[in-house]
C-alpha cells in the first residue's frame, strides 16, 4: 500500500469546505508536535527557574561565567540562520528551485557554525571545571562560589537544545538532498522550516532566561 | 474521481496475514490490538488489586503457597507466609500506573478512538497511517517493559504510581527504586511517546479529515472527547517528560534537581569522600508540581471518552436528542481548560502558602460547575424517555451514578481544611476509584458493548452483559463506597498492614468485607472476557445499524472494510442526535440522509 496514494485518496475527501486554519493536515501535525515539543522545554525552564528561586546559595553573576558577547554571537548566528530559512521558504514557494537551494545550505551552515560555538563553550567551561553535578571541587568555577543546580541546569537545558538544533540539522540536510533531487514539495521545505523557527525561538528563550536575567 | 480512487484503494488492501493483521496500517485493526493488549493489562493489574486486597484484610495469614508465586514478595523463608512491606508498596504501585497508563488512557483512547474516529468523522483512516502504527508498536514495548519489571532481582517499582523523589531519584532508596524504577521510567517514555504519536493523528485526522458537511458542530460527543483528550494529552505529558529526564540525571549521573542536600539513606547521611553532601539544591517538591501538572489532565484523559461515550449511548437508547448538545462541548472544554490550573490540590499538605492553596481550591471547586451541567444535561436527556435497556445503556446510566458519587467525595478534598485531614487516606482511594478508575473502566465496558458490532460484526449477548454489568456494579459500590467510612476513621492508604495501630484495629471487618465484595468483583470480569470471546466467534451477527442509530459508523457494514466504505464516503446533513422528532417519518434519523427525510433540521 503507498500512503501517498492514501492520503491524496483521504484528502479528496476533504469537502467540509476550506481546510481548517488553511493548513493541511501535514502541516497542522507539525504545529501540533512543536507545542508539545515547546512544553517540554517550559518543563524544564520551569524546574531550571523553581530551582534557582529555592537555591540558598547566592546565583552567581553570569558575566563572570560566561562571556555573553560571545552567546550574544551565538545567538546571532541562528537569528541570521532564521532568516535565511524564512528566504528559503519563500523560494520554495515561489518555485525558485536554484535559490531555496542555496538559502537551505546557508541555514545548514549557520546551524553547524552555532554548534560549534556551543562545542567551544561547553569545552571552555568543561575546563574552568564545570561538571553536570556541579563545579569540580578548588576549580576556577568553584572559587566563583557556583552552586550544583547551576551547572546541572545549563548543561541539561543546552544540551537539550543542541540536541534539537542537531536533529534540525538532519532535517534540514534530509529537505536539502530531497529538495536537489526534486522529491520534496515546497510544503517539505516548510514544515523544515517551521521545526528551525522553533528551535530558534527556544534559543532565544534560554538565551534570556539563563544567560541574561 | 474520487470513487475510482477509493476502489483502487481496496484493491490496494494488504493482503498477507503479517501484514493485515500485525503491522497494519487500518485503524480498525490497531484499535483492536490496542484494545486487547490493553484489556490484558487490566487482568494483570486487576490480580495485583486482588493480592493488595486480601493483604488488607488478613495480613497476618500464612500466605506460603503465594510465596511460591512470588519468591520475592512473601517471607517464605522465615517460616511465614508474610507479606513484605516493599511487596505490598511495589503492587499497589504497579497496580496504579498500569491501571491508569496502560488500561484507562489506552482502551478508551488509542482503541476506541482509532476504531472511532475515522467512521465517525468519514474518513478512510486516520491521517497519518503509518505514524499511527509506529504507535502501536511503540506502546507493546512499553507494556513488556512494565510487566517484566515485576521479574528483575529487586522487584518492581515501589514509589506509588506518582512515583515521588526520594524514593524514585535515589537508586538504594527501597529494592524497588533499583531496576524496576528504571524500567518504570522506561515503560513510561515508550507509553508517553506512544501516546503523542496517536495525539497528533488525533487532532488533525478529526480537524482535516472530516467528512463533507461535517462541521465541528455535528461530530458525535465521542469525537468531541477524543479531541480534547489528545489535546490534554499533548499539552501535559511533556512536563512529565520534562521531570523524567531530570530524573535520569538524578538517578544515574549524579545530578540533584530532586534530592536536597540534607538527605539520608538507613539514618546515614549521603556525603562524598570529602565530608560535603553528595546532593546538593534539589527539591522533592519540584517533582510533585511537574508530575501533577500531567496527572490532573491525565484523569480527565481518563474519564472525557468516558463522558463521550455516555452521551451517545444515552441518546441512542433514550431516544431522545441529547439535551443541550453545545453546553455539553462547552463544558468538556470548560473541563479540560481547568484541569491545567488545578495541580495544586494533590499538594495541598506540601507546606504550600495558604493563599496558594485557596487559589487551587478555588480551581477545583469551578469543575463542579462544567460537571454539574453534563449531569444535568444527561438528566434532562432521560426524563421522560422510553429507555431502551440494553446491556450498553447500563453501562452508561452506571457511568452517570459514579460520576456524581465520585463527584460528591470530589468536594470535600477540593478544599484545603477537609484535605489535610483526609490527605493519604482511604477516602481518597474511594473517591478516585469511583470518579476516574470506575467512571473510565464503566465507560470502556458499554462502549465495547456498543460499538462491539463495528470490531467483530457481531453483538454482545446480552444476557452475560446484563449479569455482569449487575455483579460489577454492585460489587463496585460494595468495594470501594466503604472506603469513605474506614478513611475519615483514619485508615490510611498504601499501608501493607493497617493492624500495626491500635486505633485501627477496629475497622479489620470493614477491610474483610470490602475484599469479599473486591474478590467477587474480580471474579464477575471472567463474565466479560467469557461474553467478549465467545460473542466474537459466536454471536449473533450484528446488520449494519442494529441499535438504530445516527452517527456514520452506522452507515457501513459491520465490521467495516478496509476504506471504511465499499462506495463513497456518505455526506453529512445534521447532527448525529435526530431521534424522535415528530415530523420525520421514522423515530431517527441518520446523520447521511438527505434533508428531505426530516423536516426543519
Ligand atoms: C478491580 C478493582 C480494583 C480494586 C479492588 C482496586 C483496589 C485498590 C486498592 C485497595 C488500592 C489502595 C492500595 C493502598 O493504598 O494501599 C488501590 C490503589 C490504586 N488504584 Fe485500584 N483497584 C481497582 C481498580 C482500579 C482501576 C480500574 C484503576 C484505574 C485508574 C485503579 C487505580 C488505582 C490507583 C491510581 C491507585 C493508587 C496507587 C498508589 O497509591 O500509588 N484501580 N487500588
Ligand atoms: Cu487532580
Amino acid at each position: 500500500m503507498h500512503d501517498g496514494g492514501q492520503a491524496a485518496v483521504m484528502e479528496a475527501h476533504w469537502g467540509g469546505g476550506a481546510a481548517p486554519f488553511g493548513a493541511t493536515w501535514q502541516k497542522t501535525m507539525m504545529w501540533i508536535f512543536i507545542v508539545t515539543d515547546a512544553l517540554l522545554f517550559s518543563g524544564l525552564l520551569c524546574g531550571y527557574a523553581f530551582l534557582r528561586q529555592a537555591a540558598i546559595q547566592p546565583w552567581p553573576k553570569q558575566s563572570e561565567v560566561f562571556s555573553i558577547p560571545f552567546i550574544a554571537l551565538m545567538t546571532f548566528i541562528l537569528i541570521t540562520s532564521s532568516m535565511t530559512m524564512g528566504s528559503a521558504v519563500t523560494a520554495a514557494r515561489l518555485g525558485d528551485h536554484k535559490k531555496a537551494r542555496t538559502m537551505l545550505a546557508i541555514t545548514i551552515f549557520g546551524g553547524l557554525c552555532f554548534l560549534g560555538c556551543q562545542a567551544y563553550e561547553w569545552s571552555h567551561l568543561i575546563h574552568e571545571g564545570a561538571r553536570l553535578t556541579g563545579a569540580l571541587p578548588g576549580s576556577t568555577l568553584a572559587a566563583e562560589g557556583v552552586p550544583p543546580v547551576f551547572t546541572q541546569a545549563f548543561f541539561v537545558l543546552t544540551g537539550f537544545h543542541g540536541s534539537h538544533v542537531l536533529s534540525g540539522l538532519i532535517i534540514l540536510i534530509v529537505t536539502l538532498v530531497r529538495w536537489s533531487m526534486r522529491k520534496t514539495p515546497s510544503q517539505g521545505v516548510e514544515m523544515a522550516g517551521l521545526y528551525w523557527h522553533f528551535v530558534d525561538l527556544v534559543w532565544v528563550f534560554i538565551f534570556t532566561l539563563f544567560y541574561l536575567l | 474521481m474520487a470513487t475510482h480512487a477509493a476502489h483502487a484503494e481496496h484493491a490496494h488492501a494488504p493482503q498477507a496475514f503479517i501484514w493485515k493483521y500485525v503491522f497494519s496500517k487500518d485503524h480498525k485493526v490497531i484499535g483492536i490490538q490496542y484494545y486487547v493488549t490493553a484489556m490484558l493489562m487490566a487482568l494483570v493489574a486487576g490480580l495485583l488489586a486482588m493480592l493488595i486486597r486480601v493483604q488488607l484484610a488478613w495480613p497476618e495469614k500464612d500466605y506460603t503457597w503465594l510465596g511460591k508465586i512470588f519468591p520475592m514478595g512473601y517471607d517464605v523463608g522465615g517460616g511465614f507466609g508474610v507479606m513484605r512491606p516493599e511487596f505490598y508498596a511495589m503492587l499497589f504501585t504497579m497496580h496504579g500506573t498500569i491501571m491508569v497508563f496502560f488500561v484507562l488512557s489506552t482502551a478508551p483512547v488509542s482503541g476506541f478512538g482509532n476504531l472511532l474516529i475515522p467512521l465517525q468523522v468519514g474518513a478512510r483512516d486516520m491521517a497519518f497511517p503509518f505514524l499511527n502504527g509506529l504507535s502501536y508498536w511503540t506502546f507493546l514495548p512499553g507494556c513488556l517493559v512494565i510487566l517484566a519489571s515485576f521479574f528483575v532481582e529487586s522487584g518492581a517499582a515501589a514509589g506509588g504510581w506518582t512515583s515521588y523523589p526520594p524514593l524514585s531519584a535515589l537508586k538504594g532508596a527501597v529494592p524497588g527504586s533499583g531496576t524496576g524504577q528504571t524500567m518504570w521510567i522506561i515503560g513510561m517514555v515508550f507509553f508517553i511517546a506512544s501516546f503523542t504519536m496517536g495525539g497528533l493523528n488525533f487532532v488533525t485526522t478529526i480537524l482535516n479529515l472530516r467528512t463533507k458537511g461535517l462541521s465541528m458542530f455535528r461530530l458525535p460527543l465521542t469525537m468531541w472527547a477524543m479531541f480534547l483528550v489528545a489535546i490534554l494529552g499533548l499539552l501535559a505529558f511533556p512536563a512529565l517528560v520534562a521531570a523524567c529526564i531530570m530524573l535520569v540525571f538524578d538517578r544515574h549521573y549524579g545530578t540533584s534537581f530532586f534530592i536536597p542536600a540534607q538527605i539520608a539513606l538507613n539514618n546515614v547521611p549521603l556525603l562524598t569522600q570529602a565530608g560535603t553532601p553528595l546532593h546538593q539544591g534539589g527539591s522533592p517538591l519540584l517533582w510533585q508540581h511537574l508530575f501533577w501538572f500531567l496527572g490532573h489532565p491525565e484523569v480527565y484523559i481518563l474519564m472525557l471518552p468516558a463522558l463521550g461515550f455516555t452521551s451517545d449511548i444515552l441518546s441512542t437508547f433514550s431516544r431522545r436528542p441529547i439535551f443541550g448538545y453545545k453546553s455539553m462541548v462547552l463544558a468538556m472544554c470548560g473541563i479540560g481548560f481547568l484541569s491545567f490550573i488545578v495541580w495544586g490540590h494533590h499538594m495541598f499538605v506540601s507546606g504550600m502558602s495558604p493563599y496558594l492553596g485557596m487559589a487551587f481550591a478555588v480551581g477545583t471547586i469551578l469543575i463542579a460547575v462544567p460537571s454539574a451541567v453534563k449531569v444535568f444535561n444527561w438528566l434532562a436527556t432521560l426524563y421522560r424517555s422510553r429507555i431502551r435497556f440494553t446491556t450498553p445503556m447500563l453501562w452508561a446510566m452506571g457511568v452517570i451514578s459514579l460520576f456524581i458519587s465520585g463527584g460528591l467525595s470530589g468536594v470535600w478534598l477540593a478544599q484545603a481544611g477537609p484535605d489535610i485531614h483526609l490527605h493519604d487516606t482511604m477516602f481518597v482511594a474511594a473517591h478516585f476509584h469511583l470518579i476516574m478508575a470506575g467512571a473510565a473502566l464503566f465507560g470502556v465496558f458499554g462502549a465495547t458493548a456498543y460499538w462491539f458490532p463495528k470490531m467483530f460484526g457481531r453483538l454482545m449477548s446480552e444476557p452475560l452483559g446484563k449479569v455482569h454489568f449487575w455483579f460489577t456494579f454492585i460489587t463496585y459500590y460494595g468495594t470501594f463506597f466503604p472506603m469513605h467510612y474506614i478513611g475519615i476513621a483514619g485508615h490510611m492508604r498504601r499501608i501493607y498492614d493497617p493492624y500495626q495501630y491500635e486505633f485501627l484495629k477496629p475497622l479489620q471487618p470493614i477491610n474483610e468485607l470490602i475484599t469479599m465484595s473486591a474478590l467477587i468483583l474480580g471474579a464477575s470480569q471472567i463474565i466479560f472476557f467469557v461474553n467478549f470471546f465467545w460473542s466474537a466467534f459466536k454471536g449473533k451477527k450484528a446488520g449494519e445499524n442494529p441499535w438504530e442509530a445516527n452517527g456514520l459508523e452506522w452507515t457501513t457494514q459491520s465490521p467495516p472494510p478496509h476504506g471504511n466504505w465499499p462506495g463513497e464516503i456518505p455526506e453529512v446533513h445534521r447532527w448525529p442526535y435526530e431521534y424522535s422528532n415528530p415530523d420525520a417519518p421514522r423515530d431517527h434519523v441518520m446523520q447521511h440522509e438527505p434533508a428531505g427525510a426530516a423536516a426543519g433540521h
